[in-house]
């Protein structure tokens, strides 16, 4: 789950970034509106934290020009004052939810799978596909009931591909959804988290089809 | 409370009244002329004319064998209003009408005459023909000329009486018409909810009243922009405030979720600057607090300018790459304020200037005048559009710091101003960055 952090104190950057990569999300950080307006346009994010107050303007104009622009991303506000017209404000101008600061870090970590769960439009906290369950609160896999032990990215590839267990990703999707900005991607990266994920999970349950990417196989 | 429109209406009735008053008295007393006018014209001619008739009368004494009397035509409600005695020159009655006294109505030779005659006021008119011999007296009771002048005014008062009434209605019904602006802006301003500080509609409002309402609007909006500037500041008061307890809490969950001790350390590191920034940030709302206590009863002394420089700027950690250098000319220079206003401001305009610079040079050194001090930046500087709010609490412009609270400038302003010194805060023109002049009133 690749998430956009909107917040110019770096130090409450830093822990929602080193925070919710232990949640096995990979998390990338703007400080201002016009960073963040460009984030949106050139990467996919699953969701966005948005700070409302930022340099360079206020958090609700960059939700409302990103609604004005058709961008659905699930948009978690973060705001310093608790006061009902601001979470008013911001949830009419298209926020999914909001957290006052001080906000906990699970909590945000499990607003943020919520709003993502809503805009897959899943009910069910679990995705489920043949045997294979994965449980995104607790980033845990298991086959036939039994406990496997992935990485972080590994556990992020499959989550990426039991989202929607028929579509075909592409490596660059998964790229994409699995390194921030930041992060050194070897070439081979996806390929060998796709190798590993065979031997743990089952040689046969993810397919590879040729030019295009990975998909789960049918069940 | 006094009710404009009562007062209104009392006034406007009193002075209908008082009109109307007068005009019943002239009508009665202009009445009261006239019908004398024509009564004593009438008597006048009844005179005259009966004078002329008087040619072939007998003249032989009235007595009781030969009353003598004759009979006008009796007039309805008036009846025997005339009364008419004919006299010889010799002093002889010789004829009068039925129902007029028995004595002389009058002594006058001629013309008109009041008198009382058997315990009644008579106004009587004589006139006297020499060549017929005869003295025609002719007169009538004033009771019934009054009783005559009551009952024409007496006419005209009854409907009169009854307009009183009926002005009284028109003049409530045309106030309250009147007053009806008045009512809407009443009927506005006390459905207003408290938090609307719109504007009062003025363009139904009469020119009377706009003074009223344009000072309401002006207050208005002054309230509004208090109440804007209020919650603002709560705004950015809170976000100053909860922004390093939140980043606090996260880097505490982050140490405790963290089962790398790397990952685990760096969020203590960072705990401990956030600890920093929150300590700073108390101890600036504890200086803003007594500087609006007001802590400049506490005396001044002498302070060389220089020296509170230096000692600041040694106590001040900075970058290695950002310098300071105060010029010598400062060491010389010496004000008499207190020293706890001055110190605070020197220190959150040297805070200010480092923490807006990666690198650079902070270069204090003396003003245009040889009694100011001037520090400048080789930071950002600030916008030209935020140069008159960054002296509001906790207000952070564009160009913030990373480590800042929105309260270093406010600090130093409200410090200056205690000491009565000026801040004056420009961007540089010769580099990139700020130049904060300290002026001292002289």
């Amino acid at each position: 789950m690749r998430i956009l952090v909107v917040e110019d104190d770096p130090i409450i950057a830093d822990a929602v970034r080193v925070g919710l990569a232990l949640g096995g999300a990979s998390v990338d950080c703007v400080g201002t509106c016009a960073d963040a307006l460009a984030a949106v346009s050139t990467t996919r994010f699953a969701a966005i934290v948005l700070d409302i107050m930022l340099p360079d303007g206020s958090g609700i104009d960059v939700l409302s020009e990103m609604r004005a622009r058709k961008e659905t991303i699930p948009v978690l506000l973060l705001t310093a004052r608790d006061e009902i017209s601001d979470r008013v404000s911001g949830l009419d101008a298209g926020a999914d939810d909001y957290l006052v600061k001080p906000f906990d870090l699970d909590e945000l970590a499990a607003r943020l799978r919520a709003i993502t769960r809503r805009s897959e439009g899943r009910a069910d906290a679990f995705l489920v596909h043949g045997a294979i369950r994965v449980d995104p609160t607790e980033a845990s896999v298991t086959v036939d009931g039994r406990l496997v032990q992935l990485s972080r990215r590994e556990f992020a590839v499959l989550a990426a591909l039991m989202e929607r267990p028929r579509v075909v990703r592409s490596r660059s999707d998964l790229e994409e959804r699995l390194y921030g900005w930041d992060d050194d991607v070897e070439s081979n990266a996806v390929e060998v988290h796709i190798h590993h994920l065979r031997n743990k999970i089952g040689r046969e349950a993810i397919e590879t089809v040729r030019g295009l990417g990975y998909r789960m196989r049918a069940v | 409370m006094t009710s404009l429109r009562l007062r209104l209406f009392i006034i406007l009735i009193s002075a209908t009244g008082l009109i109307w008053l007068a005009a019943v008295s002239w009508i009665y007393i202009s009445s009261q002329r006239e019908l004398e006018h024509v009564l004593d014209t009438r008597l006048q001619e009844a005179a005259r004319m009966v004078a002329s008739l008087a040619e072939g009368l007998d003249r032989s004494p009235v007595d009781d064998t030969n009353p003598k009397t004759f009979n006008p035509i009796p007039l309805s409600g008036y009846e025997r209003q005339l009364s008419c005695q004919i006299w010889s020159l010799d002093g002889q009655l010789i004829a009068k009408s039925s129902g007029a006294p028995e004595g002389v109505l009058t002594d006058r030779k001629s013309g008109f005459s009041d008198h009382e005659i058997n315990g009644e006021a008579w106004r009587v008119y004589a006139v006297e023909d020499a060549s017929k011999g005869v003295r025609v007296l002719v007169g009538d009771r004033l009771g019934f000329r009054e009783r005559l002048v009551g009952d024409l005014v007496k006419g005209l008062l009854w409907p009169a009486l009854l307009i009183i009434p009926l002005l009284g209605i028109l003049i409530w019904l045309s106030l309250n018409r009147g007053f009806r602006p008045l009512t809407w802006i009443t009927h506005d301003l006390a459905h207003r909810k408290v938090d609307d500080m719109s504007p009062v509609n003025v363009t139904s409002t009469p020119s009377e009243v706009r003074p009223l309402t344009d000072a309401l609007n002006q207050l208005f909006a002054k309230m509004d922009l208090a109440r804007r500037h209020e919650r603002d500041l709560t705004a950015f008061a809170a976000h100053e405030l909860r922004t390093p307890l939140a980043g606090l809490k996260a880097q505490a969950q982050v140490a405790i979720a963290a089962d790398d001790p790397l990952v685990m350390k760096r969020a203590l590191r960072q705990i401990l600057v956030s600890v920093d920034r929150t300590s700073r940030l108390v101890r600036q709302l504890l200086a803003i607090a007594r500087l609006d206590a007001g802590v400049e009863d506490q005396g001044s002394e002498t302070i060389a300018i220089g020296g509170l420089i230096d000692e600041i700027a040694a106590a001040t950690a900075r970058p290695d790459a950002v310098t300071v250098s105060v010029d010598e000319r400062l060491a010389t220079l010496t004000w008499v304020v207190n020293r706890e206003c001055l110190e605070l401001a020197i220190r959150n305009l040297h805070e200010n200037a480092i923490q807006h610079m990666p690198s650079g040079n902070v270069r204090w050194r003396l003003g245009s005048s040889p009694n100011d001090i001037v520090v400048e930046d080789e930071g950002p500087g600030i916008p030209e559009n935020e140069l008159s709010q960054v002296g509001t609490r906790f207000f952070r412009g564009q160009f913030k710091s990373a480590v800042g609270s929105g309260l270093g400038l406010t600090i130093s302003q409200l410090a200056l101003e205690r000491i009565g010194a000026r801040l004056l805060l420009k961007n540089r023109t010769d580099t990139k960055g700020l130049r904060a002049e300290v002026l001292r009133q002289a």
